[in-house]
């Protein structure tokens, strides 16, 4: 893995990765876990908890086969959340909007879904570019108001997020399965066994005996493609390097040949096209939308970019570190060793001392190269 | 009575250059001073060390004849000195009022801002200087005129008497310069000293009682309006010895590259920013623009490459219609671009040189391959550039941030030489540099030129502008006003074309 230094700016630098080029790199995420560690424990101390049990507990739990397979479930919405949201960062853009965008993705998919019947591999693929579609044309309402009327793209998200929660309110009661009372927990029409991707239950299986406890989501596989493609488009095409150019400095970008209105929007449908298949671990797992859908995924992600860099990997690692938190929440509402609220304390810490983090690091970074290149100037002069 | 402001032997010195050279200055009571100079001869610096923004390496200054030491200007406000910057620094949501007392506000005790006394007070300094304005009008709602006038409201309610005015007439229209000037009247007669730059010489004549002009870093005459004329003064700021052209051997050929036929650009006040230009480039020749600053340069230079949109006139890239392409499609067909500000168009700061090197070529090979951008070429075509233009880094994965003026310039100039346009337009393209890389940049350029490139250069340096060009337009107001042939050229002619003032 060379690649794993996530870069702040655009263009991660990979060739010349030295270890000094990783530690660095690390260093403020883990500065920032570690961090949160010590504060949890002093808050745990003076509300009274023993944190060391509830650290037991914690690692005890996710330390389970089942568990684990879990935090993946968990994990992987939260990873095409933080890509989505990546994308947008990527361009300078900041798109609030990840929440709205996979749940209206999401009704409309198992809607259509739900509506239909395909042989299964169509099915399938029918309800993921549905909800990719819708996800790409609501962060495009955003994006064209932000390209053609100059709304800011964070309140043009933020607000079609409200947007979305009122219209979905609404198509719940509209899109109603047929002969059934609208409660939570029932929703749309139930979609076909042929539209749900199956579980990669046998994975797991080659490692320890679940005995049927708990399922691999299949769209693990979703998010995998996720990764790359990013990585890829990002890395690879000169698309990748448009947009990166564009967010760096626009300025210099347009009079290099990079239009920086149709950039913003392609950033924009792109993030949104990728936020629409945030919702589909769910879709999957429940067969329909109902009202209780689960919520925060999109907000969560912003965080887990945050936290990753906006790079492939190191979103994959703050997709899963978040999952292991959700997981602790769990265990410890049930071992009772100590409030859960004390996990939303952590994610909070580790987000806020990971931005100090990460700027510091990328002052002493700038200040090292400069001190390099006016080094090489006096030793060509000498 | 002592002089208001007397300097003598400022000197400053940045790395590479030497912006203050002796200078010596010496400004009466209640007069109103000009001080004059092309573009970079030192102007600015000058009235920076008198705010104390900046302090001088060697010399005295004195104000009321008191020597002083400014280390910041909060100083030269408590010595009674103010500055009226060209940019103006309003807050726009607030209104006159908020922005006057900004920053030393009166208060009731408390931290609770006494509205009143600070109305009074607004008022009182309006009407003793004959300057009308409603305190509580929202600045956002004023015109340009108006908001010059807070400016200077602001530095009179802080109780300055010396007022430093950075070129003040540069963002009004006439009619509001002709209010300005009654307004400096007015100040001047309720004994208020005034400081000024400004390099349109009528105005000079009209306004000033003294004339200080600045050439090359160093004052080379103090003059009174009345013994001199337009002609006179134009020569004093370009000097009476230009450089003589490096005797290379013409290139030009009869091929035109780029033909630009009746050029319109208007601004949002649909002002005439560039008016009716018409201009072509041969392969093989330099065709310098020279003009002070703000005369439709910049405007130009957009039209051209295609990020400003021209009202009326056509562009043709070597017998091609392109007006109507896109920035990418004119890049990509050979316009090469040297922006006048690397650090806002030329870079991006934060990446690596490689990055750098490819922006503006990315849709290209070596840059590209199809549809993907091929890092191998981009990074071997900038270690090749890097050893071609000497730019001197530890290796080509450094921030651009990270090098020095003149080779991140090196490194601006060696990837647009690289891609090897037939076109260049070059927007002062050694500004800011030393003297090494500034040669070797004028070298790329002339080597290229050598090999049928057809260069545009806008500078505002004189070597450079004679030293490199085939022939010099001269542009004043958005208009191509003179063409002059550097081997004959007289500093009478070049100062008077770019002063506006008659010949």
């Amino acid at each position: 893995m060379t690649d794993i230094a996530p870069e702040g700016a655009a263009f991660a630098v990979a060739e010349d990765s030295t270890r000094r080029r990783l530690t660095m790199a690390l260093a403020a995420p883990l500065g920032a876990v570690i961090f949160s560690v010590v504060a949890a424990t002093l808050m745990l101390f003076i509300a009274g908890s023993d944190p060391f049990a509830a650290y037991a507990d914690m690692f005890e739990h996710a330390s389970k086969p089942e568990t684990i397979v879990s935090m993946f479930n968990r994990a992987t919405p939260l990873y095409i959340s933080g890509v989505a949201a990546a994308i947008g960062f990527k361009m300078n853009l900041f798109n609030i909007g990840v929440e709205g965008q996979y749940r209206m993705a999401a009704i409309f998919a198992a809607y259509v879904g739900g509506a239909i019947a395909l042989p299964g591999f169509l099915h399938i693929a029918v309800i993921i570019v549905v909800a990719m579609l819708v996800g790409a044309a609501w962060s495009g309402l955003a994006g064209l108001l932000y390209t053609h009327r100059g709304v800011n793209e964070v309140i043009g998200t933020i607000m079609l997020n409200g947007v979305a929660l009122g219209l979905i309110a609404w198509l719940v009661r509209t899109w109603q399965a047929e002969g059934e009372i609208p409660v939570v927990g029932v929703g749309t029409e139930p979609i076909e066994s042929s539209g749900i991707l199956p579980n990669l239950t046998w994975f797991p299986e080659l490692f320890t005996d679940l005995r049927g406890n708990n399922e691999l989501t299949g769209v693990l596989l979703i998010a995998i493609v996720v990764g790359v493609f990013y990585h890829v488009l990002l890395n690879r095409t000169i698309f990748g390097f448009e947009l990166q150019a564009s967010g760096a400095n626009p300025f210099a970008a347009r009079a290099g040949g990079v239009p920086p209105r149709r950039m913003a929007l392609t950033a924009m449908l792109l993030s949104g096209g990728i936020a629409g298949l945030v919702g589909i671990a769910e879709i999957m797992d429940k067969g329909r939308y109902n009202p209780n859908f689960v919520g925060g995924l999109g907000f969560n992600g912003i965080g887990i970019a945050l936290l990753g860099r906006n790079h492939p990997a190191g979103i994959a690692v703050g997709a899963l570190l978040w999952a292991f938190l959700e997981a602790s929440s769990d265990i410890l509402q049930i071992t009772a060793a100590a409030p859960k609220e004390i996990i939303d304390i952590m994610r909070g810490v580790i987000l806020l001392t990971v931005v100090i983090g990460y700027e510091v690091v990328h002052r002493i970074r700038r200040r090292d190269e400069a001190a390099r290149a006016a080094a090489r100037l006096v030793e060509v002069d000498a | 009575m002592a002089l208001a402001i007397e300097l003598k032997g400022i000197t400053k010195r940045f790395p590479g250059v030497v912006a203050n050279d002796d200078v010596n200055l010496a400004v009466e009571q209640g007069e109103i001073h000009a001080i004059c100079g092309e573009n970079g001869a030192g102007k600015s610096t000058l009235m920076k060390i008198l705010y104390g923004m900046q302090a001088a390496d060697e010399g005295t200054m004195s104000v009321n004849g008191t020597e002083v030491k400014f280390t910041s200007p909060a100083d030269a406000i408590a010595a009674g000195i103010g500055m009226v910057h060209q940019h103006f620094m309003l807050a726009g949501n607030l209104s006159v009022l908020e922005n006057v007392i900004l920053g030393a506000e009166p208060t009731v005790g408390g931290g609770i801002i006494d509205r009143a006394d600070a109305k009074r007070h607004l008022t009182e300094v309006g009407a003793a200087y004959g300057l009308e304005i409603d305190p509580d009008e929202f600045v956002e709602e004023l015109e340009v005129g108006e908001r010059q006038r807070v400016e200077i409201i602001k530095v009179l309610y802080r109780g300055a008497k010396i007022l430093i005015l950075d070129e003040p007439t540069a963002v009004l229209v006439p009619q509001e310069v002709d209010e300005l000037f009654r307004n400096m009247r007015e100040l001047k007669a309720d004994g208020a000293t005034i400081l000024f730059i400004d390099h349109k010489l009528e105005e000079v004549l009209e306004i000033a009682d003294t004339i200080t002009v600045l050439r090359q870093g160093r004052t080379v005459a103090s003059v009174k309006p009345a013994d001199v004329s337009t002609g006179d003064l134009a020569e004093l700021m370009v000097g009476s010895e230009l450089p003589t052209p490096e005797t290379t051997e013409s290139t030009v050929t009869d091929d035109v590259a780029l033909s630009i036929t009746g050029l319109t650009v208007r601004d949002a006040d649909d002002r005439a920013v560039v008016d009716d230009v018409s201009l072509r480039i041969r392969r093989g020749e330099v065709v310098g623009i020279a003009g002070v600053e703000g005369n439709g340069q910049t405007e130009l230079v957009e039209a051209i490459i295609g990020t400003g949109r021209p009202e009326t006139g056509s562009i043709e890239l070597m017998g091609n219609d392109i007006s109507q392409q896109s920035v990418r499609h004119r890049r990509s067909n050979g316009i090469g671009y040297i922006p006048q500000d690397r650090h806002e168009e030329g870079l991006l700061l934060e990446s690596p040189l490689w990055a750098n090197a490819a922006l503006g070529h990315q849709m290209k090979p070596p840059y590209a391959q199809g549809i993907w951008f091929n890092r191998q070429g981009a990074q071997s075509t900038t270690e090749h550039i890097r050893e071609r233009f000497d730019v001197r880094t530890p290796d080509i994965h450094v921030a651009a941030l990270a090098l020095s003026g003149g080779n991140q310039q090196k490194l601006i100039v060696g990837r647009e030489m690289t891609a090897e346009p037939d076109v260049l337009i070059a927007s002062h393209p050694t500004r800011g540099i030393d003297v090494g890389a500034q040669a070797a940049v004028w070298d790329h350029i002339r080597g290229a030129r050598a090999e049928g490139m057809a260069t545009l250069l806008i500078s505002a340096d004189l070597d450079e502008l004679i030293g490199l060009s085939d022939t010099i337009l001269v542009m004043y107001k958005g208009r191509l006003v003179a063409e002059l042939d550097p081997a004959s050229i007289t500093p009478r002619d070049l100062g008077s074309y770019m002063t506006g003032a008659e010949v």
